[in-house]
């Protein structure tokens, strides 16, 4: 068969929504894009364990501190089944963490805004979460067979997630004035970056089409931003506070909101390493890896040696 | 450094079933895979039993070879009871 052949037959299965498993042929440019975007969305989970690890310590009760830490977790455990899942296309772990030390590799902008308050775990949970879920729920779709039983997993593990956010806004909203301005102010700041998470407009996305016909994406990110617009909106409504756009409306002929223009020059800024938090965000993640070194050598060192005593290791059945 | 092995997760969720592969992790030994199996894969009582294998230790059929592999059993459809006749009436065949 000639490599017209297997590519059009590859094309058939993403067509008839046959899965691409890890050994199946696939084109080079379907592995790069998905190791590139599996990368992404790995690092994305474990440097968003950041800005919210930075409130463990300070949760106002036990059970919001038990809640975060068990987001946290989760996401840890979201950004090990992603590197699993590119780790089958033939990416190297260790390389993908030495890209993002480098700076080499991307993760979701919206990780690059500091944590003030208290109301940024709400906003966080409530919008970065919102918007992840929407960004992810179809992605159980993907056509390839690893990422997207990564997906199912996660998703179904962040329905609380957003839910948890959700519910601190609310109980902030319900409170006194000045926590129900705290929220506002979290709206206020995470409003924009939350929009920019859905990636730049159509009209200049490079990969989308790409993607779509290979299965990877089902939607384009201005479909997905606009489902996550008509999805909030009626939620800040709730809320009672008011989200930072006044170009803001129900539109009664679309049957959808209209709203405001995106500065894309502060998502490209923040892309580009200059957010606020960018370098700190690296420098712990490569802190981390660098001070953990001497922990996971000791380790190898240690299976090495029991490696001959297999008298303890119980049999499967 | 030499990075940790590959492990293949697989969780039998409750006593009677199978266990089913759920994924893969690094660790420094099996007893570690087991631990961090324990962490990543059964945070809601997802399983009663792990197994973890080396995933250098699985032998896979190959892709290429499935038409020879499993294409045989497609045209032996009286492996199936369907493809037998029974007469109007008769029971408990």
């Amino acid at each position: 068969m000639n490599v017209i052949d297997i590519e059009s037959r590859f094309q058939e299965k993403i067509d008839t929504d046959v899965r691409i498993e890890p050994r199946d042929w696939m084109p080079d440019n379907y592995r790069h894009t998905l190791i590139r975007q599996i990368g992404q969305h790995a690092h994305s989970e474990i440097v968003g364990m950041l800005p919210e690890g930075n409130w463990i310590t300070r949760a106002p009760s036990l059970k919001r501190k038990v809640a975060l830490i068990a987001k946290v977790q989760d996401e840890a455990g979201h950004g090990l089944y992603l590197y699993s899942a590119a780790e089958t296309l033939g990416a190297d772990r260790d390389q993908m963490f030495e890209e993002l030390h480098s700076g080499k590799a991307k993760y979701s902008s919206i990780f690059n805004y500091p944590t003030l308050t208290w109301a940024d775990m709400g906003a966080i949970g409530w919008l970065v979460d919102g918007a992840a879920i929407q960004n992810q729920i179809p992605l159980c779709r993907c056509s390839y067979g690893p990422y997207a039983r990564a997906m199912v997993r996660v998703c179904k593990e962040e329905s609380f997630h957003q839910r948890q956010g959700f519910e601190i806004m609310n109980v902030l909203c319900a409170g006194t004035p000045a926590q129900k301005a705290m929220a506002q102010d979290a709206l206020n700041r995470f409003w924009w970056p939350s929009l920019m998470m859905f990636g730049p407009p159509d009209a200049e996305s490079t990969h989308t089409a790409q993607s779509k016909k290979w299965g990877i994406k089902r939607f384009t990110n201005d479909e997905l931003r606009q489902r996550f617009v008509d999805m909030i909106a009626p939620q800040a409504d709730h809320l009672g506070i008011t989200i930072p756009d006044p170009d803001l409306r129900w539109n009664e002929k679309t049957k959808q909101y209209d709203f405001g223009e995106i500065d894309w020059t502060e998502f490209w800024q923040v892309v580009k390493g200059n957010g606020p938090c960018n370098k700190e965000r690296i420098e712990a993640r490569t802190k981390a890896w660098e001070e953990g070194a001497w922990v996971r050598e000791a380790a190898l060192a240690y299976a090495e040696k029991q490696q001959n005593n297999s008298s303890s290791k119980s049999k499967a059945v | 450094m030499k990075s940790w092995p590959l492990y293949e997760v697989f969780i039998r969720s409750k006593a009677g079933l199978h266990h089913k592969h759920a994924g893969s992790l690094r660790a420094a030994d099996a007893e570690m895979a087991i631990e961090n199996a324990r962490d990543v894969y059964c945070r809601r009582s997802e399983g009663v039993s792990l197994w973890v294998v080396l995933s250098s230790d699985i032998t896979a059929s190959n892709p290429e070879n499935s038409e020879e592999l499993f294409d045989p059993a497609e045209d032996k459809i009286y492996r199936h009871p369907t493809f037998y006749h029974v007469p109007d009436g008769v029971k408990h065949l």
